[in-house]
């Protein structure tokens, strides 16, 4: 039986006078992976920070787990299991790649200041088992041999999937990724693509936010349309491929088809 | 611990017993030595704070004040014992940066500058108020100095006791620095954003840091109250908070080590401008100018970078 | 301080804190305009804020008392001179650094401060310096307090900025250009507003109101090469407490706190009054950042 891992219901976010989000209600299924498509605008980045707390939503529910997320921090979010990828690369520039990695399991960690700072051997093991952990990472996403090096000296589509790595460092049960195929050229998005598949084989639920269709229509389980803030479809690939309103909201859109 | 750090840990030893031994015996330098290394423990505390974590405080004297007036009030007028006297120094510069950091470090940028710098003026204001129990403006004396097994600890043996201090702390900062906390805090300065979305919670670490480096900079005070056994509010004034942060920037904020470096140049600095005590204030303005606008990262990455090394600094250990 | 002024009621007392108050406030508010104007145009707090006042002051001082020109040009030739180190600041110190770290930022005008104390200290030393009243004239006496006629000088001279500037800044397309850079420099650049030219522009202006203020209350005060900072502190207590980026509130928040402060002074401790415009600073900021008439919004639209 496939449980439900998010559940989003009457979702509503404004800005002012600006409906970001409008009545939102979808669910995400274990080990599913779900894409949020959707012309620029239509609020898919606003829906993954409603849903990693770092906007409050107006009105409506997020429940993970069966665990409300109204209201909780996003380091709290964290800790719970979900994990991201940024849209604007947001990496620790001033740390190297596999720094960037182990801070990825920091929720999973409990060394303290004292403990740190006097090195205890709790600490030391815990230390040893955090590289370990990243530097698998690492290799699962193909960059160990960038391990030593400055993060942003890495090229973008390398960045983009080291961020991917610190988010899967974090061992989350939830990954949403937000436009990991932007700026990679097409061996890399199969790449990405294959990549994304191995991460639900290891038993996690992704959601995608993408504009590569080709790549969406690969590996997505179900797909989601949002158009301004609102759901105007939702459904297997196949289906939103030949729904009528969706391509409405696309046209004047470059729809790219491989 | 990294070997680069190890060296340069070996290395300040190195150089801590050479000086002492050029040194001589003569009160002067020896003093300058003690004062470079009180100085450090509390830029160390501001590395930690500045540059890894990427805050800032206009206020740290404070600290340092408080620090030195619970070991000197506690010691004179209430006979206690130089380490309770130490230890209750430690607790409430801990306690008052603890309810002073949460609410302060929430701050963005120039709110938190400003923050941190009137805390440090109020402080500075109670130090020259409460003169029942500080002495006011004209200072508390007749402070103990330290004794061990009946000897006071005065010169050289002073020295040596500072700098254990220096080196005990310096090892703790290093440890924290390559871990999780110094990781978290890291990416905290690196991006907060991304930082919170990885489970730091960037409240809780900036604050701890902050309270760290208020106890290094208390620690500080205390054995400065036991080595010149007189103490005033002009040495906590806001004034030395913008010197310490000069020593921090000037080395380079970047890392410990050019906290170090800062502390030992600007420290020493006074001693050349004497007789030029006019010039004084002039000469700190220009060069913390001077150092902002041509070589922002600090001293230590500016020969970093002239000796053709990497920019080391940032990508890669610190 | 018990009862400064034993033959006079309590009433009369409070009058006279009241005007003390506003005098001190009219300097706040100077100052506090001072930073919006720059805020506004660049998003930057300027640390020197207060030193720019001490200059006025001293630099009036030089004019009238050692050069001996007479009180009005003496006042312009300060004005006009201070303004110019503004200009000079903002060009040589902050201009290079445009894109640097906020820490940076932040450590440059500090150092600002630090080098115009210095050179302060150097040309004038340690003491204070007096300025004669601008009007020989004895105090008045209103409601058994006695105001003496400077007061009246630095209120009118305020009022008169206070308006002046809110007229610029409001009605002038010059001060309409100089608010939208800080908001969106990349807009005013495309619509024709030479940024370069606003950012120069707010810090001699800066740099004028800091001076016209230092000017005004030496008389009262006197001045000293190490008054800046505390001004710069209260100040920016003002314009917190009134909301960042609100002229306004900076110019009513900077008399709320001089009153606050007199009050303080006089009937609780003088010696602690200095405290009472800091804990404001710290209360604002730790309870509502966005102050009085600011919006929570804006101030969050706004880089700090």
């Amino acid at each position: 039986m496939s449980q439900k891992v998010l559940l989003v219901q009457s979702l509503q976010k404004s800005f002012g006078g600006l409906r970001a989000i409008d009545s939102l209600g979808f669910t995400v299924a274990e080990h599913q992976i779900k894409s949020v498509i959707g012309p620029n605008g239509a609020g898919k980045t606003t829906l993954f920070n409603l849903i990693t707390g770092i906007v409050p939503p107006t009105a409506g529910t997020l429940e993970f787990k069966g665990k409300i997320l109204n209201g909780l921090k996003p380091h709290e979010i964290a800790c719970l299991g979900i994990s991201r990828t940024f849209q604007n690369l947001e990496l620790f520039g001033n740390m190297t790649v596999l720094e960037n990695v182990m801070l990825g399991r920091h929720s999973r960690t409990a060394a303290g200041l004292f403990s740190t700072g006097l090195r205890l051997p709790g600490m030391r093991r815990e230390e040893k088992e955090i590289e370990e952990k990243a530097y698998a990472e690492l290799c699962f996403m193909g960059l160990e041999d960038k391990a030593l090096g400055g993060a942003a000296s890495l090229p973008l589509g390398q960045q983009k999937l080291l961020e991917i790595a610190r988010a899967l460092a974090t061992e989350p049960r939830l990954l949403l990724l937000d436009e990991p195929a932007s700026g990679l050229n097409i061996r890399e998005t199969e790449k990405l693509a294959e990549t994304i598949l191995k991460i639900r084989e290891r038993g996690i639920t992704v959601i995608v936010v993408e504009h590569d269709m080709a790549l969406v229509m690969e590996i997505s389980d179900d797909v989601l349309v949002l158009n301004y803030g609102r759901k105007i479809a939702e459904g297997p690939p196949r289906d939103i491929q030949r729904n009528r309103e969706v391509i409405a909201a696309y046209l004047g859109e470059e729809v790219n088809h491989a | 611990m990294k070997r680069k750090d190890l060296y340069a840990l070996l290395g300040v030893v190195l150089a801590i017993l050479l000086f002492s031994w050029l040194a001589g015996g003569k009160e002067y330098y020896l003093s300058l030595l003690v004062f470079v290394g009180i100085n450090s423990l509390m830029t160390m505390g501001l590395s930690m704070l500045m540059g890894y974590a990427g805050q800032i405080s206009l206020g740290h004297a404070a600290f340092f004040g408080i620090g030195a007036y619970s070991s000197g009030i506690l010691t004179t007028k209430y006979f206690f014992h130089p380490v309770g006297a130490f230890m209750i120094g430690i607790f409430l510069s801990a306690l008052i940066a603890f309810l002073v950091g949460k609410p302060t470090l929430r701050l963005k940028g120039h709110y938190m500058a400003v923050a941190t710098l009137g805390f440090g003026e109020i402080l500075f204001i109670v130090f020259n108020e409460l003169s029942s129990l500080t002495g006011g403006p004209s200072g508390l004396s007749g402070i103990p100095p330290l004794m061990i097994f009946g000897h006071p600890l005065e010169g050289a043996t002073y020295l040596y006791l500072v700098w254990a201090f220096v080196i005990l702390l310096l090892v703790f900062s290093l440890n924290v620095i390559n871990s999780r906390v110094g990781r978290a805090l890291r990416a905290l300065h690196g991006s907060e954003l991304a930082a919170g979305a990885m489970g730091v919670d960037a409240s809780r670490f900036k604050v701890q840091v902050f309270v760290l480096s208020a106890i290094y900079a208390s620690t500080a005070g205390s054995l400065y109250a036991h080595f010149i056994t007189f103490i005033s509010p002009s040495s906590f004034s806001f004034m030395f908070s913008i010197l310490l942060l000069m020593m921090v920037v000037v080395g380079g904020a970047e890392t410990i080590w050019g906290a170090l470096l800062g502390t030992l140049l600007l420290t020493l600095l006074p001693e050349y401008l004497r007789g030029l005590e006019d010039f004084e204030v002039l000469v700190y303005g220009a060069i913390l100018m001077v150092v902002l606008l041509f070589m922002p990262q600090g001293i230590l990455e500016g020969m970093r970078k002239m000796l053709g090394k990497n920019a080391g600094g940032r990508v890669g250990s610190p | 301080m018990r009862n400064p002024f034993p033959q006079m009621t309590f009433a009369s007392q409070l009058i006279q804190f009241l005007f003390t108050g506003l005098t001190l406030g009219s300097i706040y508010a100077l100052v506090a305009l001072g930073f919006t104007m720059i805020y506004n145009a660049t998003g930057i707090i300027n640390l020197a804020q207060g030193e720019f006042v001490m200059l006025g002051g001293l630099t009036m001082v030089f004019f009238t008392g050692v050069l001996k020109i007479p009180l009005l040009i003496g006042f312009l030739l300060a004005v006009i001179a201070v303004t110019l180190v503004g200009a000079l600041f903002e060009r040589l110190a902050i201009h290079p650094l445009k894109n640097a770290s906020l820490i940076t930022l932040i450590m440059i005008t500090l150092a600002g401060s630090i080098l115009f104390r210095g050179i302060a200290m150097f040309l004038w030393g340690k003491d204070p310096y007096a300025l004669p009243a601008f009007a020989d004239s004895k105090p008045v006496q209103f409601l058994g307090a006695t105001i003496q006629l400077q007061i009246f000088w630095v209120l009118a001279i305020t009022l008169l900025v206070v308006f002046g500037s809110g007229f610029f800044f409001n009605r002038t397309l010059l001060g309409k250009a100089m608010t939208a850079c800080a908001f969106n420099p990349l807009a005013a650049q495309l619509v024709g507003i030479r940024v370069r030219r606003m950012i120069l522009f707010s810090f001699a202006l800066s740099a004028a109101f800091g001076a016209i203020a230092g000017a005004i209350i030496t008389p009262i005060t006197l001045m000293e090469y190490d008054r800046g900072p505390l001004l710069t502190l209260k100040g920016f207590a003002a314009v917190v407490l009134g909301g960042l980026g609100s002229g306004v509130g900076s110019v009513v928040a900077g008399f709320i706190i001089g009153v606050l402060e007199s009050l303080g002074a006089g009937l609780i401790s003088s010696g602690y009054k200095d405290a009472i415009a800091l804990m404001v600073l710290l209360l604002v900021l730790w309870v509502k950042p966005s102050g009085l008439f600011g919006s929570k919004e804006a101030s969050e639209l706004k880089k700090f």
